[in-house]
């Protein structure tokens, strides 16, 4: 059985269609990524599998529990970090976890030891006693981690679990979040519009834009698709004599050309170069430029719709 | 069972540790009605008003309405309490939670109705300070059951407001509206029989009518309204209004 099983799903707001009939299952054990700009339904999924808001048509299983008909008992099988802090300001950390562990009806003993126990994981034992008011960004996203933990959940979903954090926090986040899932083998998926997030963490990732599922596959992959290395290369003139040249070549996969700035895919790029520079040379062409390009996620988003993540933010 | 009665417990202890820890807000309900009292209380005490039965001063009078007008006013905007969740996040905490709709409302409305009884005791007791009588303790605890079910109305009246809006001052706007006519048409300020017959219709339809006479009664030891109607009315609001909150709670966006 999958961990989490997803068939056409779909969520209307007014006339947006948020998300749009999307399908896929995530393995149990799995980290896997939902990755896409702002907007793209990321949250919207999220908050259909763990029970917030209903869908619009479709369906899903998590843990094999309907999402629609069985919604206590997907409740009880999840864990929710959300992307803006839900703690209560006013509580102390302790009585957070407290609030939390008597809302799952973990009896008085169990809820001691393992409200140490999750607390001790995060390193934030110490500073379980002071208000969650006077906590830093980062310590509140620990705390409620360490929270979607409590009720020993089998799957954890994280919606944008750095956001708004400074690099190194995130960088801390994320060897966390991969600590916890090879420690406790427990499920994870998590929203992200960092590419490099899902990069580092997703053993999966899916990438969706406009509600709509553009790919899913592991990371390198989707990497793959690109056709490996890119290697950009400026030169001066007579790019007229240069393209036919490289044509030729089979190790370049493609080349693509925008005013003289060419634009080649192959494997291992750097040992490339010195060949690429030579060749030039031996037809008299000047080289402005030459730039290695390993493939992101980035480029990957860009293949598929055309566009960076980033313009379609702004 | 158990698991619901925890999870009112647990709704009802977060809001106590809320209460305790914000005295300025404890502080800042009971200043409108006290300073109600003083003006009108003490300022009208030696006029003889017309329906007041000998032995009471105004002051008397006045104090089982500004203790209703306590009541009324903590449990309206404890709705306020659901649209802070909503804001700062944690209302998702609570309905991503496996625990039945129901208990959650209740436990909210149990929390409403706890810090309204304590606050309106906390005014009937510095009443004391500028002459107010106390009654014996039984009249007293009669009083009780009065505040829990004025404040189980008037809290899910917020609540049921609450969990279909998303911005305080609109809140805070409807809130008003609705708080005002309740209070002015209750017979708080003046005795109900004062009132021409049209006002007294409107007064007789008010929920807010029944509670102020009902603590009065039971204050003071006498009333135009008898203590069992009294208690008839507010009972059976008092459930429609909780099964009205909950189907209101369970069919609202968190998001």
């Amino acid at each position: 059985m999958d961990a989490i099983k997803v068939r056409g799903l779909s969520k209307k707001f007014k006339d947006v269609l948020a998300v749009d009939h999307i399908s896929f299952d995530v393995e149990k054990g799995e980290l896997f990524g939902l990755l896409g700009p702002n907007g793209a339904g990321k949250t919207t999924t999220i908050n259909m599998l763990s029970t917030l808001i209903r869908p619009g048509s479709g369906e899903a299983y998590v843990m094999g529990f309907d999402i629609l008909k069985q919604r206590d008992h997907v409740r009880k099988s999840i864990g929710v970090v959300f992307q803006e802090p839900a703690l209560d300001g006013r509580l102390t950390g302790r009585e957070n976890l407290e609030f939390h562990a008597m809302m799952y009806s973990m009896n008085k003993v169990e809820r001691m030891s393992r409200i140490k126990e999750v607390l001790e994981l995060v390193e934030l034992s110490d500073k379980a006693g002071k208000k969650v008011e006077t906590y830093s960004g980062g310590m509140k996203r620990r705390l409620e981690m360490a929270r979607g933990l409590m009720h020993r959940p089998e799957i954890l979903f994280l919606d944008e679990p750095t956001i708004g954090l400074d690099s190194q926090t995130r960088r801390h986040i994320w060897d966390y979040i991969k600590k916890l899932n090879s420690d406790t083998g427990i499920t994870m998926m998590l929203t992200t519009h960092y590419m490099e997030e899902a990069d580092f963490l997703c053993s999966r990732t899916l990438i969706i834009d406009y509600g709509k599922i553009v790919a899913l596959d592991t990371p390198s992959n989707l990497k793959n698709i690109l056709g490996g290395d890119v290697v950009d290369i400026e030169i001066t003139d007579s790019c007229d004599t240069f393209i036919p040249e490289l044509k030729k070549i089979e190790w370049i996969k493609t080349i693509k050309e925008h005013d003289c700035r060419l634009s080649l895919t192959m494997n291992s790029g750097e040992k490339r170069i010195p060949q690429l520079v030579s060749l030039a040379q031996r037809h008299k062409i000047n080289i402005a430029s030459i730039n290695l390009h390993k493939p992101s996620l980035d480029d990957v988003f860009i293949h598929f719709t055309g566009k960076t993540i980033r313009k379609q933010e702004s | 069972m158990r698991r619901n009665l925890m999870v009112i417990y647990v709704m009802w202890l977060r809001d106590m540790k809320r209460f305790v820890r914000a005295p300025s807000r404890i502080i800042g309900s009971l200043v409108i009605p006290f300073l109600l009292l003083i003006s009108l209380g003490l300022g009208f005490g030696k006029t003889a008003i017309p329906g007041l039965s000998g032995s009471t001063g105004y002051l008397g009078f006045l104090v089982p309405g500004m203790a209703a007008m306590t009541i009324l006013f903590t449990g309206m905007f404890s709705g306020l309490s659901v649209l802070w969740d909503r804001q700062y996040g944690f209302l998702k905490e609570i309905m991503v939670a496996p625990v039945s709709r129901v208990s959650i409302v209740i436990g909210r409305i149990v929390s409403g109705a706890t810090t309204g009884v304590i606050q309106t005791y906390l005014l009937i007791f510095i009443s004391i300070l500028i002459g107010f009588r106390l009654p014996p303790i039984l009249p007293l605890f009669v009083s009780l059951i009065f505040m829990i079910l004025m404040a189980f109305i008037f809290t899910s009246i917020g609540l049921i407001f609450a969990s279909r809006m998303k911005d305080e001052q609109g809140f805070g706007l409807i809130m008003n509206f609705i708080v005002f006519p309740l209070l002015f048409l209750s017979g708080a300020f003046v005795p109900l029989n004062n009132f021409p017959l049209w006002v007294k219709i409107i007064s007789y339809a008010n929920p807010m009518t029944y509670g102020v006479e009902g603590l009065r009664h039971s204050l003071l030891g006498f009333s135009m309204i008898s203590l069992p109607v009294c208690l008839t009315v507010m009972g059976s609001i008092a459930v429609l209004l909780i099964i009205i909150g909950a189907y209101f709670f369970e069919t609202s966006e968190v998001v």
